[in-house]
C-alpha cells in the first residue's frame, strides 16, 4: 500500500460544487450575425441615401389624442441602429469571454432596435402605422393564444396535446354553422367549445384509457377534423349558403380604456373574442398557480404517482384538464369564422395549431410565456401584412416566411434550455 | 395504533406476489420486513396503503376491518408511507409538497399555503429537522427529502408508518439519525413498518422481525439473531456473507488518472480535479453516496462524458478524448450501472446482447452478415459459464431475472481480453445468491491480473470486495484508505470529512 494518491484538497477547504466555466457563444453569435446583416442592409444597400425619410404614425384618425408622427431619416436611422448593434454585439462576445451573464437588459433592447432600424429601411419614403401593426398583432394572436393556453392546460397535466390545429379548425367549422343556423353568435361561441372540448375528449379517451402514443392520435385526430370539416363543408355547407354566414362580432370599444394613446387601439377596441381572451390568460394563470386544482394539475403531469399516493385520481385529473383545454382551444376556432372571415373555408386554421404548440413550448409551458410567444408570432404575421400593403422592398414570398422563421429560430433557440412538465406524454400505468 | 394484516394474497396474473401472509404490528412498535428483492415486500406494503387491492384477506386497525379503495382511504384510516422512490413533486416546494392531496382553501379557491407552512414548521421543530417549508425539493439533498416525506406523512396524523427501504438513499450518518427519529416515533405511540434487506439496520433498530420469502412468511427472529441466522431464513439456503479473497498480487500500475475533471450539461463540475490509480491485481473500490459524480466519473473513463479535462493513461497510454469503440479496443470493460438502461436492451435476446458491443467485425459479423451460427454457439458457452438460468439464447433479456440479467452483462464484458474492468453498482437490486455469483468473479477477474474499479453505494460491498477505497465527495475524492478502514471512517469520510492523517499516509 505505498501507491497512496491523495486527493489534491487540502483538508480543511469547504468542499463545494462550483459552477463550471464554459463559454456559451450561441448569444454573441447570433448578435453579431444580426450586427453584419444590419450593417449590410442598412448601410451597404441603405435605402434613403438621398435624404428619404421614414414615419411612423403613432395615432390613429379617430383618437382623442393625437399623437404626432415621428419622421426619422432613413439612411442616417439606419447607420445609427447598425453602429449600435455592432457595439452590443462586440458587449457581449466581451461578457462570454469575461464569463459574465448576458443581462436581459441586453438581448431586449438589441432586438428592439434591430427591429426599429428594420421598419426604418423598409418604409423608406412612407408611413408605417403603429397602431394598425399593433392592433393587428393582436387580433392575429388571439386563435394562437387561445390554442396555446390549451396546450398549457394540457400538458401540465401530462397529455402532449398535438391536436391544437384540429381543436381550433373544430371550434371555426361548429360556430360558424350554429352561428348560422340560428342567427344567434353567442350560440357559435358555445359550439366552438363544445367541439373543442369533443376532440380533446378523444385525445384524452386514447391517451389516458388506452394508452395510445400521444403524438400518434394528436396527429391523427388533426388529420381527421382537417378531412371530416373540409368534406361537411363541401358536401353541407357550399351547397346551401346560409348555414355558412355567420354574424361577424364588431368591434367594441371599451369606455376610456380605449382613448388611451397607442394601448387603446391596441388592446380596447377589439372584438369579444379578444376581450375573453384577456380574462382566459388571467384564469388560466391563476388557475394553475393559484387555486387546488392548479396544483393537483401541475402536480399529474410532474409526478404522477406521487399524485396517486395522496389520494389524487391521476387519470381523471388528466382528463378534465385536456378538455378544457380543448374548451378554451375550440373557443379560438371561433376567432376565424365569427372574428375575422366571416363564413367557414377548407382548412382555415391552416397550421396555426402547430405555431400554437411551438407557442407552448418557447413559452416553457406557462400561460403568460406562452401568451408572448404567441404575441411574437402574431406580430411577424402582422409585419408581412403590413409591409406587403405599404411596399416593402422585400420580395412577399420571403415575408410570409417570416412568422415560420420565428418560430423556428425560437423554438431551436429556447427548446434547449425550457424544461416540460416531467410526466409530460407518459401515461400513468400503475 | 396496532396494525394486523390477516391472510393477505395477491396475485399479478399467474404470479402469486403475496401468498396468505400474517403479521401484526402493536402500537409503539418496530416491526422489521425482512426480505430479499421481489421477495413480495413493497407488494404487501401497497396492499397496506390502498395502491393494490388484495385478493384475499384483511386489513385491520385497533381490530376493526379496514376497506381501502385507494391511498386517499389508507391515509384517512392513520396509515402514512416513506416511499423508496420518494413521492415528491421535484419543482414543488415542501409545503406544496406536504399540503398535496388536502390542500385548504381560502375564498375563490385559493390555495392557503400559510396553514402548510405552519404545519411543517411545527413538525419540523418536534424533530429538530430545520426545515424550509418555501426550499424546493429539487434542490433539497435526499436525506432532506427523507424527512419531507415523514413530515407529509405525520402531518395526515399517521398512526402507522410505513419506511419502505429508507436507507437506500443515505449515507451512514443520516441512516443512524433516521433510526433515531424512528425511534423517537414509535415512542410517541406510532407503529412503524420497517421494510429492508439490510440486516445489520434490522438489528439494530428493529423490535420484531418477520421475514418473507417468495411471497410467503417463512419466520419470526428477534433481534438477537445472528447476521448469518437471518441470511439464511432470507434466501432459503445458508449464504456465504464474506467474499473470500487473498491479498492482492500488485502488478504495478496499470490505469492512472490525474486531475480529471467533468463538467456536465448544466454547466456544473460534477467530477472535480480527480487523481488516483490502480494496480494491476488490485480492486480499487470507490465509495459514496449516489450522486457525488462515480456515476460521471466512470462514464469519463468510457469516453461518454464530453467536457472531460485532465488525463486517463492504462498502461501507458491515454485513453481521455478518444471514442468509446477506441476505449473499448483498448481493453476496457465497463459494468453500467442501469443495467437495463446502459447494459441491456430487453427487446433483444440473450444471444444478440452478449454480442453488441463486438458488431463492427469478425468473428461474429463477416463481410457485413451476423455470423449467426457462431453466435449462437458463443451464447450456449457463455449461459453454460455464467449460469445464466434462461430458456435458451434467443430469449429475450428483459424477461430474465435481475440477477440473470447482471450475468449476461458480466458475461459479455469479461469475455473480451480486458486490460481494465470498471464495475458500477454491479449487485444492485440484485438476491444474495446473485450478488455472491458476482463478488466472486470480479475477485477472479482481480486475480488474473486485471485492475479493477467497483463502484458502490452499499458499503458491505466495499468493504468484502476492496483492496483500496476511493471516497467520494460532491465529485472530489477525500481520500483514499486501505480495504480494512473501519466502517465509521467511511462513513465520515462519505459525509465529506477528510481521513485522518494517519490513516492516509499509509
Amino acid at each position: 500500500m505505498s501507491t497512496l494518491t491523495q486527493s489534491s484538497a487540502p483538508a480543511s477547504a469547504p468542499i463545494v460544487k462550483p459552477t463550471a466555466q464554459i463559454r456559451s457563444w450561441k448569444i454573441p453569435i447570433t448578435f453579431g450575425s444580426f450586427a453584419v446583416l444590419s450593417l449590410i442592409l442598412f448601410v451597404v444597400l441603405g435605402r434613403g441615401q438621398r435624404g428619404e425619410l421614414s414615419t411612423f404614425r403613432l395615432s390613429e384618425g379617430r383618437d382623442l389624442i393625437q399623437l404626432p408622427e415621428v419622421a426619422l431619416p432613413t439612411f442616417a436611422t439606419g447607420m445609427f441602429v447598425a453602429v449600435v448593434l455592432v457595439l452590443m454585439a462586440a458587449a457581449s462576445a466581451w461578457l462570454v469571454y469575461r464569463h459574465a451573464k448576458i443581462p436581459i437588459v441586453l438581448t431586449i433592447p438589441f432586438a428592439l432596435l434591430f427591429l426599429v432600424g428594420f421598419l426604418a429601411w423598409a418604409a423608406s419614403g412612407s408611413t408605417i402605422p403603429v397602431p394598425g401593426l399593433l392592433i393587428g398583432t393582436v387580433t392575429l394572436s388571439a386563435p394562437l393564444i387561445f390554442g396555446a393556453l390549451g396546450g398549457v392546460l394540457s400538458e401540465r397535466a401530462g397529455v402532449v396535446n398535438v391536436a391544437i390545429e384540429g381543436q381550433l379548425l373544430a371550434g371555426a367549422f361548429s360556430s360558424a354553422v350554429v352561428a348560422s343556423a340560428t342567427g344567434n353568435s353567442y350560440l357559435g361561441l358555445l359550439a366552438a367549445m363544445v367541439a373543442g372540448a369533443l376532440v380533446s375528449m378523444v385525445l384524452a379517451a386514447f391517451a389516458l384509457k388506452y394508452l395510445v402514443d400521444q403524438v400518434i392520435v394528436g396527429v391523427v385526430l388533426n388529420v381527421l377534423v382537417i378531412g371530416l370539416t373540409s368534406f361537411l363543408y363541401s358536401q353541407v355547407l357550399a351547397p346551401s349558403a346560409n348555414l355558412n354566414s355567420p354574424n361577424v362580432f364588431a368591434r367594441l370599444n371599451v369606455p376610456f380604456l380605449s382613448e388611451i394613446p397607442i394601448i387603446g387601439p391596441v388592446l380596447f377596441r377589439q372584438t369579444i373574442i379578444v376581450y375573453v381572451m384577456y380574462v382566459a390568460i388571467a384564469l388560466v394563470y391563476f388557475g394553475l398557480f393559484r387555486t387546488k386544482w392548479g396544483l393537483r394539475v401541475r402536480a399529474v403531469g410532474e409526478h404522477p404517482q406521487a399524485a396517486d399516493t395522496v389520494g389524487i385520481n391521476v387519470n381523471r385529473t388528466r382528463f378534465i384538464a385536456v378538455t378544457l383545454g380543448g374548451v378554451i382551444a375550440g373557443f379560438g376556432g371561433a376567432y376565424f369564422t365569427l372574428g375575422a372571415v366571416g363564413a367557414f373555408n377548407k382548412e382555415m386554421t391552416s397550421g396555426m395549431g402547430f405555431i400554437a404548440l411551438a407557442a407552448v413550448i418557447f413559452g416553457q409551458w406557462h400561460p403568460i410565456k406562452a401568451t408572448l410567444a404567441a404575441l411574437l408570432f402574431g406580430f411577424a404575421t402582422n409585419l408581412q401584412n403590413v409591409l406587403g400593403i405599404i411596399g416593402s422592398p422585400v420580395p412577399s414570398e420571403f415575408m410570409l416566411m417570416l412568422p415560420y422563421v420565428v418560430t423556428i429560430f425560437a423554438v431551436a433557440g429556447f427548446v434547449g434550455r425550457s424544461r416540460a412538465p416531467a410526466a409530460d406524454g407518459k401515461p400513468y400505468i400503475k | 395504533m396496532k396494525l394486523e394484516l390477516r391472510g393477505i394474497t395477491k396475485r399479478f396474473g399467474a404470479l402469486v406476489a403475496n401468498n396468505n401472509i400474517s403479521l401484526t404490528v402493536e402500537s409503539g412498535e418496530i416491526h422489521a420486513l425482512l426480505g430479499e428483492n421481489g421477495a413480495g415486500k413493497s407488494t404487501l406494503m401497497n396492499v397496506l396503503y390502498g395502491l393494490y387491492i388484495a385478493e384475499e384477506g384483511d386489513i385491520l386497525l385497533d381490530d376493526v376491518v379496514q376497506k381501502f379503495a385507494g391511498p386517499g382511504d389508507a391515509m384517512n384510516a392513520g396509515i402514512g408511507m416513506v416511499h423508496q422512490h420518494f413521492m415528491l413533486v421535484p419543482v414543488f416546494t415542501v409545503a406544496e409538497n406536504v399540503v398535496l392531496g388536502h390542500e385548504q382553501t381560502t375564498f375563490g379557491g385559493r390555495l392557503d399555503l400559510s396553514a402548510a407552512r405552519a404545519k411543517v414548521r411545527e413538525i419540523s421543530d418536534r424533530f429538530g429537522f430545520d426545515i424550509d417549508p418555501d426550499a424546493l425539493i429539487e434542490e433539497l439533498p435526499v436525506g432532506v427529502q427523507q424527512r419531507v416525506e415523514i413530515i407529509k406523512a405525520l402531518s395526515q396524523d399517521a398512526k402507522v408508518l410505513v419506511f419502505d427501504e429508507p436507507t437506500a438513499v443515505l449515507t451512514p450518518q443520516e441512516t443512524d439519525e433516521l433510526m433515531i427519529i424512528m425511534r423517537q416515533l414509535a415512542e410517541s405511540g406510532t407503529s412503524i413498518v420497517f421494510i429492508t434487506h439490510k440486516l445489520r439496520e434490522v438489528r439494530a433498530v428493529a423490535d420484531r422481525i418477520t421475514v418473507i420469502r417468495l411471497g410467503t412468511v417463512v419466520g419470526d427472529a428477534s433481534p438477537t439473531a445472528t447476521n448469518a441466522e437471518l441470511a439464511s431464513l432470507m434466501v432459503g439456503r445458508a449464504v456465504e456473507l464474506t467474499v473470500h479473497k487473498n491479498a492482492p498480487e500488485l502488478r504495478g500500475p496499470a490505469l492512472t488518472v490525474k486531475n480529471l475533471s467533468v463538467i456536465d450539461s448544466r454547466n456544473q463540475s460534477v467530477v472535480n480535479n480527480v487523481s488516483f490509480d490502480v494496480q494491476a491485481g488490485e480492486v480499487l473500490a470507490i465509495a459514496g453516496v449516489q450522486g457525488n459524480g462515480q456515476t460521471e466519473l466512470t462514464e469519463a473513463l468510457l469516453g461518454l462524458q464530453h467536457h472531460v479535462t485532465g488525463s486517463i493513461e492504462l498502461d501507458g497510454k491515454p485513453l481521455r478524448g478518444y471514442s468509446v469503440r477506441h476505449i473499448l479496443d483498448s481493453g476496457v470493460g465497463f459494468v453500467p450501472e442501469d443495467r437495463t438502461e446502459d447494459g441491456l436492451i430487453a427487446d433483444f435476446s440473450i444471444a444478440e446482447n452478449l454480442m453488441l458491443d463486438r458488431s463492427s467485425g469478425a468473428p461474429f459479423v463477416k463481410a457485413g452478415n451476423l455470423q449467426l451460427g457462431f453466435r449462437a454457439k458463443f451464447a450456449a458457452e457463455k449461459i453454460a459459464e455464467f449460469d445464466i438460468r434462461s430458456q435458451g439464447s434467443e430469449m429475450e433479456a428483459g424477461r430474465l431475472s435481475g440477477g440473470n440479467q447482471q450475468k449476461v452483462v458480466l458475461a459479455r464484458e469479461l469475455s473480451r481480453e480486458l486490460r481494465l474492468f470498471v464495475a458500477a453498482q454491479p449487485t444492485r437490486g440484485l438476491d444474495v445468491g446473485s450478488i455472491e455469483f458476482v463478488h466472486t468473479r470480479i475477485i477472479e477477474t482481480r486475480d488474473s491480473g486485471i485492475p479493477v474499479i467497483v463502484v458502490s453505494t452499499e458499503l458491505d460491498e466495499v468493504v468484502a470486495l476492496a483492496d483500496r477505497i476511493a471516497v467520494m465527495y460532491r465529485g472530489e475524492i477525500v481520500g483514499i484508505v486501505p480495504g480494512n478502514t473501519p466502517r465509521a471512517t467511511l462513513g465520515l469520510m462519505m459525509a465529506g470529512e477528510h481521513a485522518p492523517a494517519t490513516e492516509s499516509g499509509l
